[in-house]
């Protein structure tokens, strides 16, 4: 070892590390997440987590036959995971079904402006799974609900 | 007092830097680094002696079995076991589950109780639920105290009953570093009539271990967590037991005699250990003990023990970092686990890694543990006979640097 002991205290003396990924629209999203809580009476809830740390992920949405009128997530994990799904539940509201099942892997990474490496890449998109899952569940439901219909 | 620039020559990869910076390796909790002499062993074994074991005439075979065997031989004085009693497995899971296929199937009976701690690794919490599912048992468990981050004492007697067969308890906490009262729970059981399996993964590599000193009826470890290769791992079982007990396994290398429609199985160890085993993994096992042995147990505990002690002083200076497990270092490992104001684990783990620190963030598969504990996940800093106090002085500044990023002091 080579690094000599530090008699830093580091704290308080208005050094401000910077850090290329923690940035500051992602501590923002992290620590006053948008559209975070529950719907009443939602069309439609899923669950999601990663086993690997812990995050965990509710989503719910509202929607207006083809159409999102709300979104709205609970869940506790890292910063990536909640930034991530703030600003991905932000974006919903107004989109068709359609619209929403086209959102991307690239559009998340967009929408958080960082580079995630392998290991926190499913932290980042962990939210968006949820969302997958909870528009496979509507369309199954809905399919579900037609054949009654009309069978 | 160990010569820890001397040791940290004889570990190739301390020389690394990660993302510009010298690796500070603090995940030994996980898996340990390996010195060259374990990695030349491996190395010189495919070199110089592969052939399968105890089967072959030849000369490479004879070698290759020697290699094996010896290292065996090593193992069990190393913890003081009797060596046709000294089993090789994969590790300490896969020693956890014979127990519980060869010993638990046959001798676990419907309405039989198994006792755990809530602070079991799930190698030693999740073989137990397949067995009491599948046999109609049980299982009980011995609190911890999220305060002190120790077992309930005044519950032995309530949880180990006449109804109890078997208890398996870790020795040391893989999350918070605690030392069992393993020595009382054992008596406990054995007044009892059950059986004590006792799960030393994070205790043989670190403190000497003298299997004679104790009454434990199955001990398990792994090769990797004591300097020893992946792929490795012991179980250390009574004589009498394990004669008892059915094969794990059943194929090649665990018979004495085998006709079309039976076969005699072979005696201790080979009972125990089917098929093609691995020979490198043992050889590696073999010098990871001898260089340990050069050390002396003795050593490696005593500094880890004043380290655990400078890291504890160290992070409790660190304002909103908590800090688990138990104050009084003498009753605890060196394994620190703590959180750091509302920074998860994870981002945590990303930022030390910019400094080329390399802890554990998550629940450290102990999950029922982390909830006891009242957290999602926790970050851990795990340490070994290489370690050196600049590291940890480098891990509090790091933590010091993400309070900043994470805008804590604010």
């Amino acid at each position: 070892m080579t690094q000599k002991p530090s008699h830093d205290t580091g704290k308080g003396q208005g050094v401000n590390f910077q850090d290329p990924l923690y940035r500051e629209n992602i501590l923002d999203h992290y620590r006053h997440p948008r559209n975070f809580g529950r719907i009443e009476n939602p069309t439609v809830t899923f669950h999601g987590d990663n086993p690997i740390c812990g995050d965990e992920i509710d989503i719910a949405l509202q929607l207006d036959k083809n159409k999102i009128t709300d979104a709205k997530f609970i869940g506790r994990g890292c910063a990536i995971s909640q930034a991530s799904a703030s600003m991905l539940m932000e974006t919903l509201p107004g989109k068709t079904m359609e619209q929403a099942s086209g959102i991307s892997k690239d559009n998340i990474m967009e929408m958080l402006g960082v580079d995630v490496n392998a290991t926190r890449l499913k932290c980042a998109i962990l939210p968006l799974k949820v969302l997958e899952g909870a528009l496979f569940l509507h369309k199954k439901e809905n399919e579900h609900k037609l054949k009654k219909r009309n069978g | 007092m160990l010569d820890v620039t001397k040791i940290r020559k004889d570990f190739p990869i301390l020389g690394r830097k990660i993302n510009g910076k010298s690796l500070v390796y603090l995940d030994n909790a996980a898996t340990s680094q390996k010195p060259v002499s374990v990695i030349s062993a491996i190395k010189n074994y495919y070199e110089k002696s592969n052939s399968n074991i105890h089967r072959s005439i030849h000369t490479l075979s004879q070698e290759a079995t020697e290699s094996y065997e010896g290292a065996r031989k090593k193992t069990a004085k190393h913890v003081n076991w009797e060596e046709e009693a000294t089993i090789f497995t994969r590790n300490t899971t896969e020693s956890l589950n014979l127990v519980m296929r060869a010993w638990g199937m046959k001798n676990i009976r419907k309405g039989d109780e198994i006792v755990l701690t809530e602070m079991e690794h799930h190698s030693n919490l999740v073989p137990w639920q397949f067995l009491a599912k599948s046999r109609g048992a049980q299982l009980k468990f011995l609190s911890v105290d999220a305060k002190t981050g120790k077992i309930k004492t005044d519950e032995f007697h309530n949880k180990i009953t006449g109804k109890t067969k078997l208890v398996s308890v870790c020795h040391m906490s893989n999350v918070l570093g605690t030392i069992n009262p393993v020595d009382e729970i054992a008596n406990i059981a054995h007044e009892n009539g059950a059986i004590f399996v006792l799960d030393a993964a994070q205790s043989v590599p670190h403190f000497p271990f003298n299997g004679k000193q104790h009454d434990f009826d199955f001990v398990a470890f792994s090769g990797h967590k004591m300097l020893g290769p992946m792929g490795i791992g012991v179980l250390l079982g009574k004589k009498d037991i394990l004669e008892e007990m059915d094969p794990f396994l059943f194929g090649g290398d665990m018979i004495a005699r085998v006709e079309l429609e039976k076969t005699e199985y072979d005696t201790i160890p080979g009972k125990l250990e089917a098929g093609t085993p691995n020979v490198a993994g043992a050889a590696g096992l073999g010098a990871a003990v001898d260089y340990l042995n050069k050390i002396g147990m003795g050593n490696v505990k005593s500094h880890c023990d004043s380290l655990t002690k400078y890291a504890l002083e160290k992070l409790s200076e660190i304002n909103q970092l908590t800090l688990y497990g138990p104050k009084d270092t003498k009753m605890r490992g060196s394994v620190i686990s703590f959180s750091l104001g509302d920074v998860h684990p994870h981002d945590l783990s990303t930022l030390l890694d910019r400094d080329g620190v390399a802890v554990r963030g998550g629940h450290h598969c102990a999950m029922p543990l982390t909830k006891v504990l009242g957290v999602t996940a926790t970050t851990r800093a795990s340490l070994y006979l290489y370690n050196t106090k600049e590291e940890i002085d480098q891990l509090a500044l790091s933590l010091k640097k993400a309070s900043e990023v994470f805008k804590l002091d604010r």
